[in-house]
């Protein structure tokens, strides 16, 4: 209160230091900010951020720099205990700190060491796993003028309890939402021609008036942080003189001008937890300024801010104009009369609303109704490209390195596994801790666009735990893990963001399932739930069933990698049985009215979800054990249906045979129906291909001589003009058996099928225990004989069935 | 040359007329200016902003009275449209710029509803009303001939027949087009001039109406048709355009369909059937979410079928639902009785949409927690 008074006194440069209270990334601050240093012409700049920053704060002259950049603070040790402070070109500590290089003044940031935030942080959540996005400029933001609210690491359920300084200002002001109060009464206002430090004036009253009625707001931190801005700022008033202003945030105000004394704030200060820490400036993105970037800087437009900092007059004229150019480059029809019909639009909407200046509320409505046609398509065009802006920053050479690099060279130090330039191999046992560790390591390294390893064939054992690498250490690398420094600040973290961003563009199921396995390969368990939902996502999208069918079984072999590494795959089997579902529900109708080729393939892709639902049912979580059985049941579908391709028909039989779902009597009137005069031959035989196609078919009719006897009768039974279609397809299904099979079915077949009955075996199949060799001898020559040839058994048995059929037809 | 046309030329058997004389009291369905007489009484009394030309009411007032509120004296303001403000404030802003407005939106979005509470509150009239159809002539845009006076005097002002358009254009009144984009091309073309010269030529008469200031137009529009007969460019740029969406929360369309369901019931004279809000709530949850693409947990993404799925087809679902379950049920509102109307809903093209069907049944609804009886009934239906 006193101290209003005073500075209402006018004069105040020469009495109290310059205090400038801002919204982090306001524009109409900044440009106050850069007003107010044009009036004042303070002696030195102090700004809120890490003191351990002022030795980077030169580089931010260098023309290779452009905003968005951030401050990066980590921990020596530990790269991915790290803090980031986004500035935009429109943030006023951007401003003040150009400003102070221009006029050659010294800038200083006064905030609380980020040696001391990044500890807080290990206090607070001692795991690596939110590391990066309890950022500094995390939480509060949001509430607008105070980022400072929030140290490193907070955030999170803490904001909860905390009042909103700016909420209750809103609310006071009859608003129900302090993000546009604060943009009406400060950001939307241009510069006036009065007193550049009277709205700096008015928001410190508010602020004070606030932390009257509620003091630390719950920021307990803050109390810290402010002592220690005391400090330095006493400590720069010794060397400056009085004339220095300092840019924080206007919640911080009425507490640097609150007069406590030395040694109270030393007391705050005492025994802080502290942690050796690096900084270095990094190219940021708008995108992550924006709250749906993740690291969020707080601010949902970084476009339209930097707009309004940017533009000299007419801002609500100059963005239509942007936007319609927009449009245009994207073919749409837009006329400088939809600009003016925005423009107005917007303005009198502005009126009903109340608000002084059109903000980005009006401006989107005017631009949906007039420019969009309503449509939100557009219109999400216009958020993704001028709203939020795909800006993205540099940074100067001379930056220091990037602390992914030094994560690398602890991560080879730990796992001793030198980088060199000759090639060699490496067998790994991932059994073995530190193997496992290496092989992970290399994974993710090749997630990362590094490719110092590359898997090479095993020459041993095959077995899954083992792994052959083949190691090479290119000079350039280190360019790549350099410029892989934007995904993170340690191998692991920056391997997860890559995958994650990898899964979110990548074009087709199989891409996603592959990044699935290698998350598990590469031990990237955070990665997954991103993966596993986009692969969810896509598999619900497709309505190919053969690319679900194709993404299937490496699916699963997932879930087998990662049951041999340890790996949670809950996640993973749930995915697999949703996409096993999809399958069964629309195999099916897919089956209908497919060629010879597609239906070939089908009858493949039939094998492949065969194969793996049987896997997949062994490591049955609750909820899925029924997948065999439903599979059953669309596998029976299949064989019913007269539109599904003879082959998927026969092989969905011989499917359910093998599983014992079927009776063998069943099966053989199945066969009997299909293989019946009222089917065509083709079909039938292409039947007859997908049930005792492949291997094991063979044995199958060599075991039930009734299936053998309906094949035979209905291959006798084949008209002489049809016979010449059917043959190619026989060819191919016998010809694919052992030699053994064939010459043990040319048997049998010469036998006349149902003639050698056997006492001794169990019901149908009609054969003794054990072979009897001499009678199967005997046999031998005749079947040369029949067959044409000498000795050479292999030979097509098509060729055996052609000569069956002249035999039985002469 | 604007001459302002006498209502008295006009041939009672023509539109406007015929629903002057009923009153409100008796018509089945009374019109917004006359339902809500009161509350746009009290508006104006208190409305102290500035108001257009011809504005009965302050653009600020309009809104309120379409989005409810309470005055200062305690008057209280029921909602008509129950969605984002936004919506609003944008229609209304549009009318006070003396742009057109095109509300577009599914069935059931109360397009309607808006454009007459918005005549309404702007012109205290919302009956100058063009209903399009498919058959709708140059006539009914522009103006017709009352041919007996025609061929016994001569053209001449008598004997012209005009339009609600033309009506509203010489009293400075909010006329209203339903289903824009069913009218044929050529037809539509007749409002270029009047949206963009505010004119209406006669030239038998070699005269014109021109606009009086306070003149405007909203139209309508469903955009499932677009592409039946899209508008010109030329006709969509004298359009801003509102899209109503469907309704945003759960909670909101389960309020809606059980407040629609039960004005239906009673006026079919259904017996009653005991609270079905559970029904009503699964009903609408499988609807957003084959709408939406996307399960209500935002959890799992779902493929969308050809049909609108709107609240009205909701609606009408449930209420076959509560008549098949007071008919031949046992009078209470069961997965049975809503699960046919639902499948009728969904699968409009026999093969692509009963695939989508089949795999939300298979992939969500069986996992559901106490969904197994709806599960079942759907079963049985999609056999």
């Amino acid at each position: 209160m006193t101290a209003r008074e005073e500075r209402a006194g006018g004069d105040r440069l020469s009495a109290q230091p310059l205090l400038l209270g801002v919204r982090h990334h306001g524009p109409g601050s900044a440009r106050a900010v850069r007003a107010a240093l044009d009036q004042a012409r303070p002696a030195a700049v102090l700004i809120e951020g890490p003191p351990e920053a002022d030795a980077l704060i030169p580089l931010a002259a260098d023309e290779d720099m452009r905003p968005p950049v951030a401050l990066l603070a980590h921990a020596v040790d530990e790269p991915g205990r790290s803090a980031f402070w986004p500035l935009a070109e429109f943030s006023p500590e951007w401003v003040a700190i150009r400003w102070a290089l221009e006029h050659e003044v010294p800038a200083r940031f006064i905030d609380l060491l980020a040696a001391h935030s990044l500890a807080w942080q290990r206090g607070q959540d001692g795991t690596h796993g939110q590391d990066e996005s309890a950022g500094p400029e995390e939480g509060d933001e949001g509430s607008g003028g105070d980022r400072g609210g929030s140290g490193p690491g907070e955030g999170g359920p803490a904001d909860g309890v905390r009042i909103d300084p700016l909420g209750v200002l809103a609310e006071t002001a009859g608003y129900d939402d302090a993000e546009r109060w604060w943009e009406d009464v400060v950001e939307h206002r241009g510069v006036g021609e009065g007193d550049a430090l009277a709205p700096f004036t008015a928001v410190e009253e508010a602020m004070t008036a606030l932390r009257e009625a509620h003091g630390s707001g719950g920021h307990d931190r803050d109390l810290v942080r402010e002592a220690y801005m005391r400090l330095q700022l006493r400590a720069a008033r010794r060397e400056f003189g009085d004339a220095v202003a300092v840019v924080c945030g206007a919640w911080h105000v009425p507490a640097l001008r609150q007069r406590s004394t030395v040694t109270a704030d030393r007391a705050l200060l005492k025994g802080l937890p502290k942690v050796k820490t690096d900084m270095t400036w990094v190219p940021w993105t708008n995108r992550r300024l924006a709250r749906a970037g993740g690291y969020g800087a707080g601010i949902d437009s970084p476009g339209w801010y930097g707009h309004l900092f940017a533009a000299r007059d007419r801002p609500v004229e100059r963005w239509m104009t942007k936007v319609a150019g927009l449009l245009r480059a994207e073919d749409r029809l837009v006329s400088s009369a939809h600009v003016i019909e925005a423009v107005r639009l917007a303005e009198t909407l502005a009126a009903l609303r109340g608000r002084p200046l059109p903000g980005l509320g009006e401006t989107t409505d005017a631009v949906r109704a007039v420019m969009c046609e309503g449509s939100d398509v557009p219109l999400a065009l216009v958020r993704d490209r001028l709203v939020v802006g795909d800006e993205l920053g540099r940074v100067p050479a001379a930056a220091p390195a990037v602390p992914l690099q030094r994560d690398l060279e602890r991560a080879q130090r730990r796992l001793r596994l030198k980088p060199e330039a000759r090639e060699r191999e490496l067998e790994l046992d991932l059994r073995k801790e530190t193997d496992a560790g290496r092989s992970r390591l290399l994974h993710r390294l090749r997630l990362l666009g590094v490719p110092w390893g590359e898997p090479a064939v095993s020459r041993g054992s095959t077995g899954t735990f083992r792994e052959s690498w083949r190691l090479c250490w290119e000079p350039e690398l280190s360019v790549r893990v350099a410029e892989a420094g934007v995904w993170g600040t340690t191998v692991r973290t920056a391997a997860t963001a890559k995958a994650e961003s990898d899964a979110v563009s990548a074009p087709g199921l199989a891409d996603v399932t592959g990044l699935a396995e290698r998350c598990l390969l590469a031990g990237l368990p955070d990665a997954l739930p991103t993966v596993m939902r986009v692969l969810a996502d896509r598999a619900a999208l497709d309505s190919d069933v053969a690319r679900l069918a194709q993404a299937l079984p490496a699916l699963v072999r997932s879930l087998r990698y990662g049951d041999v590494r340890g790996t949670d795959t809950g996640a993973l089997a749930g995915v697999a049985a949703g996409l096993a579902e999809r399958i069964f529900v629309g195999l099916p109708p897919a089956c209908a009215a497919l060629d010879a080729d597609a239906a070939d393939e089908m009858r493949h892709h039939l094998d492949a979800v065969h194969g793996a639902v049987g896997l997949l049912a062994e490591a049955a979580q609750r909820g899925h054990a029924d997948l065999r059985f439903r599979w059953c049941s669309v596998l029976r579908t299949l064989s019913g249906r007269d539109t599904v391709p003879g082959v998927v028909r026969g092989r969905a039989v011989r499917l359910l045979l093998d599983d014992g779902e079927l009776a063998q009597e069943e099966a053989a009137r199945l066969m009997g129906l299909v293989l019946s005069p009222g089917t065509p031959p083709a079909d039938a035989a292409a039947w007859i291909e997908g049930f005792v196609g492949g291997s094991g078919g063979g044995l199958l009719l060599v075991h039930d001589e009734r299936l053998l006897g309906l094949v035979d009768r209905w291959l006798t039974g084949v008209p002489a003009e049809a016979f010449t279609d059917v043959l190619p397809l026989l060819r191919r299904t016998f010809a694919v058996y052992e030699a053994g099979v064939r010459r043990t079915l040319g048997d049998v077949v010469r036998s006349g099928p149902g003639s050698r009955r056997s006492p001794s075996a169990a019901g149908v199949s009609g054969f003794a225990g054990e072979l009897d060799a001499a009678r199967a001898d005997a046999v031998l020559p005749v079947v040369r004989l029949l067959l044409g040839q000498d000795g050479d058994t292999a030979a097509g048995a098509g060729r055996a069935a052609d000569a069956r059929a002249t035999a039985v037809a002469g | 040359m604007s001459a302002p046309v006498a209502p008295t030329s006009v041939d009672p058997s023509e539109n406007g007329s015929v629903s002057a004389p009923a009153g409100a009291g008796q018509a089945l369905r009374p019109h917004a200016e006359d339902a809500f007489a009161h509350e746009l009484a009290a508006l104006a009394a208190q409305d102290d902003r500035p108001r257009p030309a011809r504005w009965k009411l302050s653009p600020w007032a309009v809104a309120t009275y379409l989005l409810g509120g309470t005055l200062p004296d305690g008057t209280v303001i029921t909602p008509k449209y129950v969605g984002p403000r936004r919506i609003v404030e944008v229609a209304v802003t549009t009318l006070a710029t003396d742009r057109a407005l095109l509300l577009l939106g599914v069935p059931g979005t109360a397009k309607t509803w808006v454009s007459e509470h918005l005549a309404a509150a702007v012109s205290g009239d919302s009956t100058l009303l063009v209903q399009g159809t498919a058959g709708t002539p140059e006539e009914a845009i522009r103006y017709g001939w009352n041919y007996a006076q025609l061929l016994a005097h001569g053209p001449s002002r008598d004997a012209l027949v005009p339009s609600p358009v033309m009506r509203a254009m010489a009293q400075g009144m909010t006329a209203r087009v339903e289903e824009l984009t069913r009218i044929p091309a050529d037809v539509q073309d007749t409002l270029i001039t009047i949206l963009s010269e505010k004119t209406l030529p006669i030239p038998e008469l070699g005269e014109e109406v021109q606009a009086v200031r306070g003149f405007n137009l909203i139209a309508t529009a469903n955009d499932r048709d677009r592409g039946v007969n899209d508008l010109s460019s030329a006709l969509r740029r004298r359009f801003n355009t509102v899209v109503l969406p469907l309704p945003e929360t759960p909670e909101a369309e389960v309020d809606i369909v059980s407040r629609r369901v039960d004005q239906i019931g009673r006026s079919l004279d259904l017996p009653a059937v005991p609270d079905g809000v559970d029904e009503i709530r699964r009903v609408v949850t499988v609807f957003r979410e084959l709408r939406d693409g996307v399960t209500v947990d935002g959890r799992t993404k779902l493929k969308t079928p050809s049909g609108t799925l709107s609240t009205a087809e909701a609606i009408s679902v449930v209420t076959n639902g509560l008549a098949l379950a007071a008919h031949f049920g046992d009078g209470v509102l069961r997965a049975g009785d809503v699960a046919a109307g639902i499948l009728g809903a969904v699968v409009r093209d026999p093969a692509a949409d009963r695939v989508i069907w089949q795999e939300y049944l298979e992939t969500v609804v069986r996992e559901r927690d106490g969904w197994a009886d709806f599960y079942r009934a759907c079963r049985e239906v999609s056999a």
